[in-house]
């Protein structure tokens, strides 16, 4: 088990290199090949060349991608001295660098829009479980039923409809046509009740596209776990048949929802740029979104690293917790 | 007969014409038909037999034969889990000690289940659930008809592992499923369905999965067991060698009806159907000779949505051209006695029967 | 990643939108008030639009609320290029002089800020003198001293720390490019910029190496504003400036929001320009248009920041129901296709005439938009709002007029002309992030088609404008006949408008604006003596005469004078558009009707 944790950890911090070293590369040799100079468009209307050489040093787009992912990893774990222009700053560790646009340290940038997405995901997926799961159970069991196609309807809606729509649509049904909620973000720490109206309706949108997903799952699943031996079995020995649904099917169901759930969180984290620019959330999606409009790569780099190590941990959680429900399933 | 309700809940509509039998186990015309988008399947149309306690009646049949429905039948898993789909129809009379199951409480069925009538099916691996160790199974069993805590309920269950003949049961009782060998898995199975020391025990096919070495010391500790426990067993199965070792009756089942039924000596030495005598004549015996090639009964099974009209084995019957005026074809032959406690169903005379066993079958097989 | 889910449907968010669009119309004002906009006052259609709506309903206190799709370029004063940075700016920053807080054309006009007065000009243009206020301080209460004013525009030699902001004081005071900015200035004060004096605290004095008429308009940019130099954090400037104004940053997180607070050490009789009315600033920052358009409209919010127009969904919706909200300002920007002399065969101004005569004017201003949306149609390349500038009058190629809908028979003539009867092939480079700008490619394409013209579309990173079509030798080399741009004024002057696209001088290898690559003596000779001449009237003569050359020279087709449908709040008083800050509204004194909503 901890040989096969740090096993999986090695691969990841590998699988993180190389996720920062493809982000580099896209954001400096594809322009390269495509003949376009990233200084340009940071100098401004008029630009000067030796305004530009500047820029060019101050981003150190001149030098080779690898001495720029080593300086990078470096700063995260020892901190970087940047000097340039006559002006020397320390960034400390844990350094992801300046963003080129604002100046800001990326760090910060991060851990101030983190929370905002993280809260985003786990209020959806809090929500998207419980009605997701709870309706693909109660059509399973009452298969071919009204309940059973109008929940199906319904969750084909939610799977196929963009957040877009649904979004925009609920904002425009309960923010700007009932005025029952402010859509304004506000922080947690700030007003429970103003952040709790603000994240309701992305929580529900999004939860309406998960839930659907999860109740189609949940509702084939069950089916399916409903035609093994081991139900019948489970019949045989005179289990009351809220048992027999509750805890010997629904312990079989919940393992593909597990690992679906660890993959979709993961992605969330990353993931979430249209609710969160829908509802114009200000959190890693909407960060990164800006980030790539404005070239900034190291607020690109410092999100994307954060979201592929939610993916990667979320996708080890996973495997941790199906070898927990699992018991066929060794972590080798 | 009891004409079959159209709406299909079949379950308990029928009152008992007959008064309460005698027998242990008693099953009178039992009809159980699934309706379905191409018809209804008559899985089991008109199946009648007893059984005494300590008694081990072998229902044998071909897949399809309506062996297996009859078995869930008798548990009442029929309507169990039937969510949403079309229900089962059942009708006639399900009698166990002294309560008829059919017309009874679904609930008082359940309560039934597991404690006086308990079942070992096929393949023990996918029976098991594989989340749960084997003991936690046990103990699940054990305890939803016995008021006790997980320790005494443990115990029980070691006890039992112990006495179906699993080493260190201490040890196993915490392994899962998937961490036995075939045979102890189905020790386990056994185990579980003894655990509340019911008083049916049904064995569907309970070796088919083993290997033949396991299947063989499967079979002797049903046969131990029913003798301790002294309960009555059926055990369902294609393989008249099980019924063989174990059976004092055996009944056997061709497309949802008993076609020949008696006592274990009677059907083995002188069947008088002639698709039992496809039955022997495919059973693959130790005692023969290696090359000698089984004799498989031609043909398939019947559809159980379009039984044939009249006998339903005359498709493949080679004798069904026998009986005069098209009779097989026409007639649905009822069960008649062909010797002491043994019936057969067939439209052939019953010298004509005997005659074509002793001259023609018999010094084949 | 594992992202796909989320990036896969954005073409069908787009589809989504539309249809989203419909119903946002309905249901953004079926919550009941649809006469919200009556019952508290919208002041009316083009109400605010170079007059002043609002004046008098105006009270102290409350919160303006700005919203906005796109966060600035930077807030550092010496930064700032974006108009709105500008124009926003003046909350928290002076300058010597800065433009009138008066609508429309007065608003292009300087007065005195920090100074007592315009500057003192001598020595032939060559010498500007100011003196500044008595009372005029920093937000920690410190006087604003010459001293400061120095340090802020030696700031802008600073191009390696502080990228960006616009280069003009460099250029006039610096030209040949001896100072190295303040961080590499190796004096003890660090203010070792020649060209700028400042012997006492009072006074400073520019010595400029050459005159320039425009110079004091270089002076009323933000990136003359005073820094201090205790408090100059170089990049990080940006996030928080140090306030000269009578608002200080209260926090500011990128592309979040940004919050300013009154500066409790400004003085209202310190300051002649600022009203100061609003107690609190925000701006809240969008990534969608949509979005910010609806918060507009449900009335979340008071105007929109980057004062470029809605979104054409908010536009409709917003023109349907709210136009007493609206106003339809010129902005200053005219929309064109230029012809790279470089690609032939528009190295021959037959061959450019024919592309003029032949397209179809009308349908290139629908493309934009419409006259409301889109602007009048353009006629010729001086923005209507800076001085010299004749509007529709001066329409050399009847473009507004008989030939609106294109002139075939006159377009194939001058193909004859220019040796080319039977038409050509070219490729028109169009930046593929502005819809707008591709539909008129189109227009384009469709009615040089009809005179034999076969152009071929492409469609190239817009945010690499710079290095693909600003890089002369990469437009030869892909054949850009033709390029469809835009241009605004930096500040209302032709040479704030046209030197960088007209004067040779300004041809770059990269971050090339003037894309025609236009080397006529006579118009470097005309911007030689434009910024000579010292009198208003000569240089409004000599902007109108470079406007001529340019449009006899048919190096460009004016598509529109751009016009933009501009949003105020039912809550928003005293306020106007100026020209100052190409037709946006004026923000510095914009103030509420009811500062507690």
């Amino acid at each position: 088990m901890l040989a096969y944790l740090i096993r999986r950890l090695f691969a990841a911090a590998v699988m993180l290199v190389v996720i920062v070293m493809v982000v580099f590369s896209i954001f400096f040799l594809f322009p390269k090949w495509a003949g376009v100079d990233i200084a340009l468009s940071f100098v401004g209307k008029q630009a000067d060349p030796a305004a530009v050489e500047a820029v060019r040093q101050k981003l150190g787009l001149g030098d080779p991608i690898y001495a720029q992912v080593w300086e990078f990893f470096k700063g995260i774990f020892a901190g970087r001295t940047y000097s340039g222009g006559g002006d020397t700053i320390h960034c400390a560790a844990p350094c992801f660098g300046y963003s080129f646009r604002s100046e800001q340290a990326v760090w910060p940038v991060l851990t101030d829009r983190f929370p905002v997405t993280l809260s985003l995901a786990l209020g959806a997926a809090l929500l998207w479980l419980v009605f997701g799961v709870a309706a693909g159970v109660l059509s399973a069991l009452k298969r071919g039923s009204l309940w059973d196609r109008g929940a199906m309807v319904v969750a084909l809606a939610g799977v196929s409809l963009p957040i877009y729509f649904t979004g925009m649509l609920s904002l425009a049904i309960f923010a700007f046509g009932l005025h029952w909620i402010d859509a304004q973000y506000v922080p947690l720490e700030e007003s429970f009740s103003g952040w709790f109206g603000a994240m309701i309706l992305p929580w529900i949108t999004l939860a309406f596209l998960y839930a659907a997903m999860y109740a189609r799952i949940t509702r084939a699943t069950m089916l399916e776990i409903l035609g093994e031996d081991y139900i019948r079995t489970a019949r045989a020995k005179g289990l009351k048949e809220t048992t027999v649904i509750g805890k010997h099917a629904m312990r079989s169901t919940m393992t593909p929802i597990l690992t679906m759930l660890g993959m979709d969180l993961g992605a969330l984290i990353g993931g979430a740029i249209l609710t969160e620019s829908t509802f114009n959330l200000p959190g890693l999606g909407r960060a990164v979104l800006d980030a790539i409009r404005n070239q900034d790569l190291p607020i690109i780099v410092g999100v994307t690293l954060i979201t592929s190590l939610a993916v990667l941990v979320a996708n080890l959680v996973v495997d941790i917790l199906y070898a927990v429900i699992d018991p066929r399933v060794r972590l080798t | 007969m009891t004409e079959l309700s159209k709406s299909g809940a079949a379950v308990g509509e029928p009152t008992p014409a007959s008064p309460a039998p005698t027998s242990f186990l008693e099953v009178r015309d039992l009809k159980v038909h699934f309706p379905t988008d191409d018809g209804l399947v008559k899985s089991v149309d008109g199946l009648s037999f007893q059984l005494e306690k300590g008694k081990t009646l072998g229902i044998v049949g071909e897949s399809g034969s309506g062996k297996s429905v009859t078995s869930l039948g008798i548990m009442g898993l029929h309507t169990a889990g039937q969510y949403g789909k079309r229900k089962a129809q059942i009708s006639g009379e399900i009698w166990l000690d002294g309560t008829e199951l059919l017309s009874a409480d679904p609930d008082h069925v359940r309560k039934l289940r597991g404690r006086e009538m308990a079942m070992i099916f096929q393949d023990p691996l996918s029976a098991l659930h594989p989340y749960y160790t084997i003991g936690q199974q046990i103990v699940e069993a054990y305890r939803i008809h016995h008021d006790v805590d997980k320790k005494t309920a443990k115990r029980r269950a070691v006890e039992m592992l112990d006495r179906v003949g699993i080493p260190q049961p201490d040890k196993r009782v915490d392994s899962y499923p998937h961490e036995f060998s075939g045979g102890m898995r189905q020790r386990a199975m056994i185990a579980m369905s003894l655990v509340n020391n019911p008083e049916l025990l049904i064995a569907d096919e309970p070796t088919t999965a083993l290997d033949v070495t396991v299947q063989a010391q499967i079979l002797d500790l049903i046969r131990d067991l029913q003798k301790e426990f002294g309960s009555a067993v059926i055990v369902i199965t294609h393989d008249l060698g099980v019924v063989a070792e174990l059976a004092d009756d055996i009944l056997v089942m061709y497309g949802g009806r008993c076609v020949e039924r008696g006592s274990a000596e009677e059907v083995f030495y002188e069947p008088r159907h002639p698709y039992t005598w496809g039955l022997l004549g495919s059973m693959p015996r130790l005692d023969r000779d290696q090359q000698e090639r089984l004799i498989p009964v031609k043909g398939s099974p019947p559809s159980l949505i379009n039984i044939p009209s009249g006998c339903a084995f005359n498709p493949r019957c080679p004798y069904a051209d026998l009986p005069k005026d098209n009779v097989t074809r026409t007639v649905r032959p009822e069960l008649s006695e062909v010797g002491s406690r043994h019936w057969a169903a067939c439209h052939l005379g019953k010298e004509q029967r005997e005659r074509i066993w002793t001259e023609e079958i018999a010094p084949k097989l | 990643m594992t992202t796909q889910r989320t990036s896969g449907r954005r073409k069908q968010a787009l589809a989504a939108a539309a249809a989203v669009a419909a119903l946002l119309t309905t249901a953004a004002c079926g919550g009941g008030d649809d006469n919200k906009g009556s019952s508290t006052g919208a002041a009316g259609f083009d109400a605010a639009n170079n007059k002043v709506a609002q004046a008098s309903a105006v009270k102290k206190g409350g919160t303006l609320k700005f919203g906005s799709a796109q966060d600035a370029d930077s807030w550092d004063t010496t930064r700032g290029y974006y108009g709105m940075m500008w124009n926003f700016a003046r909350y928290y920053s002076r300058q010597l002089v800065t433009n009138k807080t008066e609508p429309g054309k007065a608003g292009a006009e300087l007065t005195p800020d920090l100074a007592t007065g315009l500057a003192k000009v001598t020595d032939g243009g060559k010498t500007y003198t100011y003196t500044l206020r008595d009372g005029v301080t920093w937000e920690d209460g410190k006087p604003i001293t010459s001293k400061d004013i120095k340090y802020g525009i030696e700031r802008v030699w600073a191009t390696d720390v502080l990228s960006g902001g616009p280069p003009y004081l460099m250029q006039v005071l610096d030209p040949k490019g001896e100072y190295k900015g303040p961080y590499k200035d190796t004096s003890a004060d660090k203010l070792g910029l020649k060209a700028i004096q400042t012997p006492d605290d009072k006074t400073i004095v520019f010595k400029l190496p050459q005159a320039n008429s425009d110079f004091e308009e270089m002076l009323g940019l933000v990136s003359a504003s005073p820094v201090r130099q205790d408090m100059d954090t170089k990049a990080k400037y940006q996030l928080h400036p140090f306030s000269s104004g009578p608002y200080k940053f209260e926090s500011y997180s990128p592309g979040k929001d940004l919050t300013l607070v009154r500066n409790t050490s400004w003085k209202q009789a310190s300051d002649p320009v600022r009203k100061a009315y609003p107690d609190k600033i925000t701006v809240q920052f969008f990534s969608d248009a949509n979005q910010l358009d609806q918060r507009l409209l449900n009335g979340d919010l008071d105007l929109d920041l980057t004062q470029t127009g809605m979104s054409p969904q908010g536009r409709t919706t917003a023109l349907k129901q709210h136009k007493a909200n609206l106003d339809n300002p010129v902005s200053g920007y005219i929309r064109y296709a230029v012809f790279p002399q470089s690609v032939k065969p528009f190295d021959n101004i037959n061959c450019r005439k024919a592309v003029i005569l032949g397209a179809d004017h009308v349908s290139l201003q629908t493309a934009r938009g419409g006259p409301i949306a889109g602007g009048d149609i353009g006629t010729n390349m001086l923005p209507p709002s800076v001085a010299g500038a004749e509007g529709q009058k001066y329409d050399p190629y009847e473009l507004a007029g008989a030939d609106k809908n294109g002139n075939v028979a006159k377009a194939k003539e001058a193909l004859k002309a220019c040796g080319q009867p039977n038409g050509f092939k070219t490729t028109i480079a169009v930046r593929n992030n502005k819809p707008v700008e591709v539909a008129t490619a189109q227009s384009l394409q469709a009615s040089l088609k009809k005179i034999g013209i076969n152009v071929e579309i492409d469609q190239f990173d817009g945010s690499q404008t710079a290095g693909i079509i600003g890089s002369p030798s990469n437009v030869a080399k892909k054949g850009y006949g033709i390029i469809i741009m835009g241009w605004g004024p930096d500040f209302p002057s032709v040479q704030g408008f046209g030197l960088p696209l007209w004067d040779s001088k300004y041809i770059q290898q990269s971050g090339n604006n003037n894309y025609g690559l236009i080397k006529d003596k006579a118009i470097d000779g005309l911007f030689d003596s434009y910024v000579t001449t010292l009198d208003d009237s000569g240089k409004t003569k000599i902007a109108t005469e470079i406007n001529h050359k340019v449009m006899e020279g048919a190096y460009y087709l004016p598509f529109t004078f751009e016009k933009f449908i501009n949003w105020r709040s039912d809550n928003l008083a005293n306020v106007y558009t100026t020209d100052g800050y190409s037709g946006q509204y004026d923000f510095v004194n914009l103030g509420l009707k009811n500062p507690k909503k």
